[in-house]
């Protein structure tokens, strides 16, 4: 047992941090959030062709890394940090991750090497408007587009929302169901590259700016059999691994992003003087931000577990029975995670006094993310709903 | 980053469990998941004859290094140790103040002399330790020590004063207790580490009738009580006791962990029996409490594993407030899933039942060994940086 980072695993961790301080700085954030498509191409580019994170869990025979989910939440760990804006969790935690949890070796080779090389992005769309039925629901059940045997494939139809950098990604997987099926179901996965006829999409302006959702209309899209990942109507079982796998990643981004508004109240409190003194000095703001690092330090723990059970559930090799604990090791991370980021977030506004409440200080866009990012993929409520039916039904 | 034991390490588990399986049988049998915290009153004699038969049986002091009769066991197999020994539901320890703070201190700190004269008593659970460390005026501020020690013509150190909220002090031989060897020294200048035998007549040990009716903890009377040793030199105290503290952070979490694991599957099985699992809120706090534990774990693999240099992690600091305030909310939990219940003591004049001590008990776990407002304090100021408290003159 090492529950630890290898030295490899330091040396991914500490490139990323360097570079991503050094490009995703607030100004870059800022810049970047106020355009459409919610993120810089040159720096996009940067990071495919200089970094190459893009290929971090990409297997070496479709051009990529060929490391692990652990390297890739190093990444995203220091992603949430600086609330990088980026197609990098569309594409690569929810599009790398379906070709390689879905996909058979032809649309691997079809797709991932053009995801490597920077020239495709992607994105996983699954939840039709009910995904906001009951607080949210982010299951199979949010599924409700549907598919039906078409001219030489399938015809899908439907309405999808809540989908991250829909409106710019060049890949879309798809999930739809059969008119007619419920729960998990009757599901099909398609990849569809979005130029084909009959897909509209359309951007939903976000309170948290650092991060693009749009929705998509499917009227009459035809699309050939080579597009369906997996067996018709088998997909169910794909689509829940590939939420638990992105609840996983969105842990680490939101893990990340708790540190740094902790570390910025920290920075702050040690400037600001009140009464004569640096008000980190009131032990009413020590506590406070002690509170702040237990959760810090927890969420760690939860994020580096849960990252190395997806791991082996995403290996086809991998250990099974910590594969099995997936669905319990990511709705841990993302409920405890969730928790962490709004408490630290609202607590940095709190602990700045009046500059917090600045569009001027940075303070905001993270409290923005932190909302944001816990309601995608469900709430802490919603994870422990999901604890509670493993446990005592 | 590796979560798995190796074949070695399983072995040993195999090895500890079969042993436990064994012998925890016959007049043992009724010691199974008792005298832990909140029932360290009952069954003492029982429990040192155990103490004993595990020492005959070579598990006790498993970590300690094989020139002091120990197994030099890694890391990993103490852990295995502490998490069988808990799963089996082996009796609270009598001896694991000895084995667990006396018996490591004495390791780094203590003459040759001192180790010959004392381990192996610790070793075969013959003799029994305490700590003499609190006082009526040094609680949270722990250094405040007013005991005095003097050392008379005839070079033997005497100590007067009083100690307080002594565990087991009335079963122990022997008490380690830090005194003032200045009488003009403040603070942590000026203290002893000394070995104090329990057994003579300046020792007077009075029982404190606790809020559960029981009494765990004691005062400890010191009147010209002869010290048998001094650890170190005069004025070494504080340093040994406080390396000491340290050894207090060790593997054996992972044991405690197992009996709140213990616990909560008990609470589980009375919320599945009286239909609280069905209360929308109740599962909500079980899913928390579940959380909690498994998050707990993980925080102490990544403690023991150590961080990158080597060093205990950053995760050490915020352990003890973490359980302790998960341990407090689990004993509230167990009363709202009893419902009315819960008020109904097993008998009268004040028997209280399992839970309902868990209840009452957790409520000193956020004090003793370092309140959690110490706690936040230490993980504010060495964690994050941020400046001390003010002390009065």
């Amino acid at each position: 047992m090492e529950f630890r980072f290898t030295e490899e695993q330091q040396m991914i961790r500490d490139t990323a941090r360097a570079f991503l301080e050094d490009v995703s700085t607030p100004a870059a954030v800022r810049q970047a959030m106020a355009t459409e498509a919610g993120y810089d191409p040159a720096l996009w580019q940067r990071i495919c062709q200089d970094l190459c994170f893009q290929a971090i869990h990409v297997p070496e025979q479709y051009g990529g890394m060929g490391l692990g989910y652990v390297e890739l939440c190093a990444v995203l760990e220091q992603m949430g940090r600086v609330l990088l804006c980026s197609p990098f969790f569309s594409t690569v935690c929810l599009g790398v991750s379906s070709l390689l949890v879905a996909g058979n070796d032809q649309q691997k080779q079809q797709y991932l090497p053009a995801i490597v090389d920077g020239s495709l992005t992607a994105t996983l769309a699954w939840t039709g408007p009910q995904a906001a039925r009951l607080g949210g629901q982010w299951d199979c059940n949010a599924v409700t587009a549907t598919w039906q045997p078409g001219a030489d494939g399938f015809e899908l139809n439907g309405e999808l929302r809540y989908v991250i950098d829909g409106h710019t990604a060049d890949l879309l997987i798809i999930a739809a169901r059969q008119p007619g099926s419920s729960g998990d179901q009757g599901i099909s996965l398609f990849a569809v590259p979005a130029s084909t006829a009959g897909i509209r999409r359309q951007w939903l302006p976000t309170m948290d700016q650092t991060r693009r959702q749009a929705a998509l209309q499917l009227e009459r899209v035809m699309v050939p059999a080579s597009a369906l990942l997996g067996e018709a109507g088998q997909g169910g079982p794909a689509l829940g691994k590939l939420i638990d796998l992105a609840k996983v990643a969105l842990a680490a981004e939101q893990m990340g992003a708790a540190q740094k508004t902790l570390d910025m109240s920290v920075a702050y409190m040690q400037e600001r003087v009140q009464f004569g003194r640096p008000i980190a000095s009131f032990q009413a703001l020590k506590h406070k931000a002690a509170d702040m690092q237990l959760k810090c330090e927890v969420a760690r723990s939860a994020v580096y577990y849960a990252a190395c059970v997806a791991q082996e559930a995403i290996d086809p090799e991998g250990d099974a029975q910590l594969a099995a604990e997936l669905p319990e090791a990511a709705a841990m991370a993302k409920g405890y995670c969730s928790d962490t980021l709004f408490f630290n977030a609202g607590s940095a506004i709190q602990l700045h006094g009046g500059v917090g409440f600045t569009w001027e200080y940075d303070v905001h866009l993270y409290f923005k993310r932190a909302k944001a990012s816990e309601l995608y993929l469900g709430n802490g409520d919603a994870q422990r709903e999901l604890i509670a039916g493993l446990l005592l039904d | 980053m590796k979560l798995t034991f190796s074949a070695a390490d399983e072995a040993f588990r195999e090895e500890i469990a079969g042993w436990l399986r064994d012998n925890l049988t016959g007049e043992f049998a009724q010691l199974r998941f008792r005298g832990g915290p909140g029932d360290e009153h009952m069954f003492p004699s029982e429990r040192k004859r155990w103490e004993q038969h595990l020492a005959a049986g070579g598990w006790t002091c498993v970590g300690w290094p094989e020139q002091y009769g120990g197994r030099g066991a890694s890391i990993e197999q103490q852990v295995i140790f502490f998490e069988e020994y808990a799963r089996a539901g082996g009796p609270g320890r009598v001896g694991h103040i000895g084995e667990g703070l006396a018996g490591p201190t004495l390791i780094a700190f203590g003459s040759e002399e001192q180790k010959q004269r004392y381990l192996p008593g610790i070793r075969a659970g013959t003799e029994l330790w305490c700590q003499g460390y609190s006082e009526p005026g040094a609680g949270s501020d722990l250094a405040n020590v007013r005991t005095r020690a003097q050392q008379g013509t005839d070079g033997k150190w005497r100590i007067n004063g009083q100690k307080v909220w002594t565990s087991l002090a009335h079963e122990s031989d022997w008490c380690f207790v830090i005194a003032r060897t200045d009488p003009d020294s403040q603070a942590h200048r000026g203290l002893g580490f000394f070995l104090v035998s329990m057994h003579q007549p300046g020792v007077t040990v009075r029982p404190i009738e606790q809020l559960t009716g029981t009494s765990e903890f004691n005062e400890v009377f010191f009147d010209d009580a002869v010290a048998a040793d001094i650890v170190g030199e005069p004025g070494d105290g504080w340093k040994i006791a406080m390396g000491l503290l340290g050894f207090e952070r060790g593997v054996s979490t992972l044991g405690q962990q197992m009996q709140f694991q213990n616990e909560l599957d008990e609470i589980v099985r009375i919320a599945k029996a009286n239909g609280a699992a069905q209360v929308p809120a109740i599962r909500q706090r079980i899913a928390e409490a579940h959380t909690g534990l498994r998050l707990m774990r993980y925080n102490a693999m990544r403690m023991l594993s150590g961080n990158e240099q080597g060093q205990p992690d950053s995760s050490a600091l915020v352990y003890k407030l973490h359980w302790a305030s998960w341990h407090r909310h689990l004993g509230a939990l167990a009363m709202d899933v009893l419902g009315p219940e819960a008020d109904i003591i097993d008998a009268a004049p004040y028997e209280l039942t399992r839970l309902q001590s868990l209840f009452l008990f957790t409520r000193s776990d956020t004090l003793y060994g370092g309140t959690n407002q110490i706690q936040r304090n230490i993980i504010a100021e060495r964690g994050l940086g941020m400046p001390k408290e003010a002390k009065g003159r």
